[in-house]
């Protein structure tokens, strides 16, 4: 068992035959996830790498190939018709890696993806991993260990840097989501930790979060009120100085609020076990872990 | 992005929004000239990112052409908040009778613009909110749909009890909605909006922030970001592709990846040293984007010593390493430089180092305590 996607994930790559589309469905199926169609419009009919049809639109791609889930990888420009596109294809889950969709696109994308239910992770994310299964994304497949600890972040190399601690000390991974650090995203914190709270493969959540808005803290309280597997957090951004946007859209401290102060002080609040840094997370987990 | 406040205004009135006439001068006598054109006592206004201008004197009230000669003088080139006025923007003195605050947020939670409007207007809203919250409205509107007319209109009644000027309220609204949706804005802000003596209802002020992510597909609206207003090495950063913010400490920083850029600012910190930049080159790295980044960082006066971290995924170790190489080759870096770095080709990445007499760490624990060392912090 895993969250989001496992061994049965049959997977559609929105924009295969792009730069990062290619490369990165290259090292999706070379760590063994089921890539079972690719599309892109007017090239319909070929194959990529020799083995995965290509469709022109994502309703062919579902109809032929059973395909469940799809990740894309397409510009900022395209990105929300083919997260669309996804919906109306019928798929459960949709993970959109592109960075850089404008938040006003996302604000009619978002409903119209719940009214169909289905789940988008992202956008401007690195994807997930159920390690030893499947992977969606671009997380490199080499740090990441099969085990019992789930991983939800916001970030994408933060990620790593943990996930690497988590992996060398021998603490393997139930499912590492990724869900972007844009400010408007498919997937909050607090669906991932409802997921790894009814995951029976997974005894400890990691959450790493940053600073900007209110995710944390809101995860913070759901954590109080329906977790009861230990979580452990972190948050990025003690440094940031008010009012700019560090690199991701999301981080961002408005005013007096999202800062990272107050985001501590609600994990603390919450009983969440607070990294002071990255491999902090060895400890803390080892703890925690039976 | 920030739009300046005439920038904003511009928007604003092609909407059809209510607002005083007015101009933007960057001189004395052009000011001299908008204040005689318009008549009358006029405001003169210091057009800079940065709340507070009142207070800091950036705001003068001008009753002659000449004595807004002499305002516009003495603001220009005034400093508020460490950024330079470049320009003033001229204005009528409105009578006032009443005043209110109309802003349209991007909402996270609801991840819907929301409305938010309070007669208590003129001041900072956050203040407001927080001491008498029951003075603000929300309404969230339904992107699909758009600012339903009974939404204007309850907004409107929560401002003014007189209902001429409520239905006037309410069309600004409609229109500070349209500018919002067709700029791509994460907020629209009109503070004050106000009452005249005669009962019409203006819009003195208007604050503007453009989602970043809309300005490849809108170039119109990435023609208005003021790069005088940025620090001259966040301008080069960005030209360079690279995301890059200035701070106040010595030890340089080049990361690749938002959250880990943070946390590595966040382990200087911890280590008791203090970060000199936040700095993003990217995922798909390629040697030029580190080649401009050292050279953004070393043109920092303060830097006394440059940490890399880099958590090679689809970042290539050796593209990294290639590139402090070619900027080494390029131009002198005189402070010493600390490399971490682990991921896709480390070895080839540790090779390349090495012939130019590098070594590269693999822990960003042991390399940040040791770049903190060198600067002199307690590591």
């Amino acid at each position: 068992m895993s969250i989001f996607i496992g061994r049965d994930t049959r997977l559609v790559v929105q924009g295969i035959t792009g730069r990062d589309g290619s490369f990165h469905s290259r090292q999706m199926l070379e760590y063994g996830t089921r890539v079972v169609a690719g599309v892109t419009p007017g090239k319909g009919g070929q194959r990529f790498e020799d083995r995965v049809p290509v469709f022109n639109t994502m309703v062919e791609a579902a109809r032929d190939t059973g395909a469940n889930a799809s990740v894309i990888y397409v510009p900022p420009a395209g990105a929300a018709g083919a997260i669309f596109e996804a919906a109306d294809a019928g798929l459960a889950l949709v993970v959109c890696i592109t960075e850089g969709v404008p938040v006003m696109d996302m604000t009619k994308v978002l409903p119209y993806v719940r009214e169909r239910g289905a789940r988008l992770i992202g956008p401007n994310c690195p994807g997930l991993i159920t390690p030893g299964e499947s992977k969606v994304g671009i997380i490199p497949g080499n740090i990441c260990l099969p085990g019992r600890v789930g991983l939800v972040s916001r970030s994408g190399t933060l990620t790593y840097e943990v996930v690497n601690h988590l992996t060398r000390s021998g603490i393997g991974q139930s499912t590492c989501v990724g869900i972007g650090g844009d400010p408007l995203n498919g997937t909050s914190f607090i669906e991932c930790l409802r997921a790894f709270q009814d995951d029976p493969a997974t005894d400890v959540i990691v959450l790493l979060g940053e600073i900007g808005g209110m995710d944390e803290q809101n995860a913070a309280q759901f954590v109080r009120e329906n977790v009861t597997k230990p979580v452990v957090g972190f948050i990025a951004g003690q440094t940031a100085p008010p009012g700019r946007r560090m690199g991701h859209a999301g981080a961002i401290i408005s005013g007096s609020s999202g800062t990272a102060a107050e985001k501590i002080a609600a994990f603390e609040a919450a009983k969440i076990a607070v990294m002071k840094r990255p491999v902090d997370v060895v400890a803390l987990v080892k703890a925690r872990l039976q | 992005m920030n739009l300046h406040e005439y920038q904003g205004r511009a928007l604003f009135r092609a909407a059809g929004i209510p607002m005083p006439d007015g101009d933007v001068a960057s001189t004395p006598s052009e000011a001299e000239s908008i204040a005689r054109r318009i008549g009358g006592t006029v405001v003169i206004k210091a057009q800079v990112h940065a709340g507070g201008r009142g207070k800091a004197g950036g705001v003068k009230l001008a009753r002659t052409p000449a004595e807004a000669g002499v305002a516009a003088e003495k603001i220009l080139g005034m400093v508020i908040k460490g950024l330079v006025v470049q320009r003033v923007l001229v204005v009528p003195a409105a009578d006032i009778a009443s005043e209110a605050y109309v802003g349209l947020i991007m909402d996270r939670a609801t991840q819907r613009p929301v409305f938010m409007v309070s007669p208590a207007g003129g001041i900072d809203i956050e203040e407001v909110a927080r001491k008498t919250p029951d003075r603000i409205r929300r309404v969230g509107v339904d992107p699909r749909y758009g600012l339903l007319p009974h939404q204007a209109m309850g907004l409107a009644f929560f401002l003014y009890r007189e209902f001429t000027q409520a239905r006037s309220a309410a069309r600004i609204m409609e229109q500070l909605y349209q500018v919002f949706t067709a700029n791509g804005c994460s907020l629209a802000e009109i503070n004050p909006l106000v009452t005249t003596p005669d009962g019409r209802v203006v819009a003195l002020d208007a604050k503007v922030s453009v989602d970043d992510n809309e300005l490849d597909r809108r170039p119109d609206l990435a023609l208005l970001r003021d790069e005088s207003a940025e620090a001259p090495s966040e301008v080069q950063a960005r030209r360079a592709n690279l995301t890059f913010i200035k701070l106040e400490g010595n030890v340089g920083c080049v990361v690749n990846g938002a959250g880990l850029a943070m946390a590595t600012m966040d382990l200087v910190k911890y280590y008791g040293g203090e970060p000199a930049n936040f700095l993003d080159i990217g995922g798909s790295s390629n040697p030029d984007k580190v080649v401009s980044a050292l050279r953004i960082i070393t043109s920092d006066p303060n830097v006394k010593a440059i940490l890399f971290n880099i958590f090679g995924g689809i970042t290539r170790t050796d593209d990294v390493a290639n590139g402090i190489k070619t900027a080494l080759e390029q131009f002198p870096v005189k402070v010493p430089i600390v490399v971490r770095l682990t991921g896709t080709n480390e070895a080839e990445a540790v090779k390349i180092l090495r012939e130019i007499g590098m070594t590269a760490l693999p822990d960003m624990d042991e390399a940040v305590q040791r770049v903190v060392a060198m600067v002199g912090g307690a590591a």
